[in-house]
């Protein structure tokens, strides 16, 4: 799932100075199961901002941001200055292309894609590089979760199994090394990794994908 | 030969080489360059200049060297992976080679996260093994994209290994590769852990990696107890076994206590079987390597044929 976390409260009514009519607007996909910026977290930050002093702070949760099917109730609705997304970017983005005359507000920073790990903990495992190699990796990805993205096994701070970037984080190849020997795989580990085609990844410019055969 | 280099040289002729390293400055102070130069002169085979250490920002490696060239100091770039893309690093090497730099330390760089500039976008385009693969891609006249280079570039390429980094077992997968990938030396971390040291060793003899790659030891050598356990507590990758902690605190002199064991330390790695040299790393304290080198024995520097 996506993953994200709120704003702080002040950062989030300094955007929204001097509007007096804020929709929030949640979504009940992945921010609903990171606990960001679902149902019930639309209705504590409206709270949060009638409290700061603004005057009209409505409710509306959809279920999916990122897709415009569901975002048709929306546009019934008005009377209001601007909307506050708790969605991730994609949602955010979306709103602004519907109602391109109002001032749309992310109140959440999208921070990555991952796993929720334990309660109250969420991990990154994903970067969508656009070109997996999980299958040369154990199923652990290097590319998201070594600091460094090394391909290649791991650098020379990797020690008692953490990254010397931060010991509360586990090191990607360590992680490897022991999921491909348990499996009797670390030959894979011998075979040099040569340099990756980033341009699948965020580097080769905004990605799309267009099928022809779902295409009408 | 692969490049020719005055390193090259000692290596292949079976001496015993002798590495010296120096930081840049963090100015424009050339002077400063200069002066840290002339303790390694006459005592040490080439000096390698760090490029951005522990993610702080100094002078470039490549123009330290060219000035430690003029100075007569045969240099060793530095290069990593976390600040430049694989059209930087090669437009930068092949403007090293075009100044006459040959040997080229190759390295995957410590995180921003260490250095002066923590808020920094990362590159880490291409790793220190993808890196070494495409030098010897470069020399032999491809770039790494595919495309001819029509004068290439003539390296003398160096990889970085650290025993003392886990899992022990990838040490010496990583030093295979490198290797493969066309490494010609490699410079380690600094060893205290001598046995751990002589037991990865063993596993890079079982591979017959000893005659493939010369391998020096890092060394480095300390005057006081902050030091010594700032290097056991705070950087990554490297172990300080208690024991030299404990020598430190009792000596009357702990400078002398670091010479001391420093040049134990050379001896004792001198004797391991596939050891072709040590790489000296006198963090801040430059003008220590003349007595070092001196009292370890390898003074004078053997004479090699100019190209």
């Amino acid at each position: 799932m996506i993953v994200a976390e709120r704003k702080p409260l002040r950062e989030i009514t300094e955007m929204l100075q001097g509007k007096q009519r804020v929709l929030v607007v949640g979504c009940n996909t992945c921010v609903t199961i990171c606990m960001a910026g679902g149902r019930k977290e639309v209705a504590v930050l409206a709270s949060a901002l009638r409290l700061a002093g603004i005057e009209h702070v409505g409710e509306e949760t959809v279920e999916r941001q990122c897709d415009l099917e569901f975002l048709d109730p929306l546009t019934k609705l008005g009377g209001y200055d601007c909307l506050l997304s708790t969605a991730c970017g994609i949602g955010v983005q979306l709103l602004s292309d519907l109602f391109p005359n109002l001032p749309v507000y992310p109140a959440l920073n999208t921070t990555f894609l991952g796993v929720n790990e334990d309660l109250g903990l969420w991990s990154e495992r994903c970067q969508s590089c656009g070109d997996c190699v999980l299958d040369r990796t154990g199923g652990i990805c290097p590319i998201a979760r070594c600091s460094k993205s090394l391909l290649n096994g791991p650098c020379g701070g990797s020690q008692d199994g953490k990254c010397e970037v931060n010991g509360d984080v586990d090191c990607a190849w360590q992680l490897i090394y022991d999921r491909l020997e348990a499996r009797g795989e670390l030959d894979r580990l011998e075979t040099i990794f040569l340099p990756k085609d980033w341009s699948h990844s965020r580097d080769g410019g905004p990605r799309r994908i267009r099928r022809e055969d779902v295409a009408l | 030969m692969k490049a020719g280099s005055r390193l090259e040289k000692v290596l292949a002729a079976g001496h015993f080489a002798v590495c010296g390293e120096m930081g840049p400055p963090r100015s424009a102070d050339a002077e400063a360059i200069r002066k840290k130069a002339q303790y390694f002169r006459g005592y040490v085979d080439a000096v390698n200049v760090t490029d951005n250490q522990t993610a702080v920002v100094r002078v470039s490696s490549i123009a330290s060297c060219l000035i430690l060239q003029e100075e007569g100091i045969e240099p060793v770039v530095q290069m990593t992976c976390r600040d430049r893309n694989r059209l930087a690093i090669q437009s930068d090497l092949l403007g090293a080679a075009a100044l006459g730099l040959k040997n080229i330390l190759c390295l995957t760089g410590d995180h921003q996260s260490f250095g002066d500039h923590p808020t920094a976008k990362n590159v880490y385009d291409i790793d220190s093994i993808q890196l070494i693969w495409g030098l010897d891609q470069m020399r032999n006249g491809r770039f790494m994209g595919g495309e001819e280079i029509k004068v290439p570039p003539r390296f003398f390429i160096g990889g970085a290994a650290n025993p003392f980094g886990d899992p022990f077992p990838m040490r010496v997968t990583r030093l295979a590769k490198k290797v493969q990938a066309g490494c010609d030396f490699i410079q380690t971390q600094v060893v205290f852990d001598v046995p751990r040291f002589a037991k990865w060793m063993e596993q890079v003899r079982d591979r017959g990696l000893h005659e493939k790659v010369y391998i020096m030891a890092g060394v480095l050598p300390t005057r006081s107890v902050r030091a010594l356990r700032y290097m056991q507590q705070d950087v990554a990758g490297v172990t300080v076994p208690d024991e030299y902690i404990r020598r430190m605190e009792q000596a009357a002199d702990p400078a002398e206590e670091g010479v001391k064991m420093a040049v134990e330390l050379i001896q004792q790695l001198k004797e391991i079987e596939g050891v072709a040299g040590v790489h000296l790393m006198p963090v801040m304290w430059e003008s220590i390597i003349p007595r070092l080198v001196e009292e370890a024995g390898l003074y004078p520097r053997p004479a090699v044929d100019d190209d």
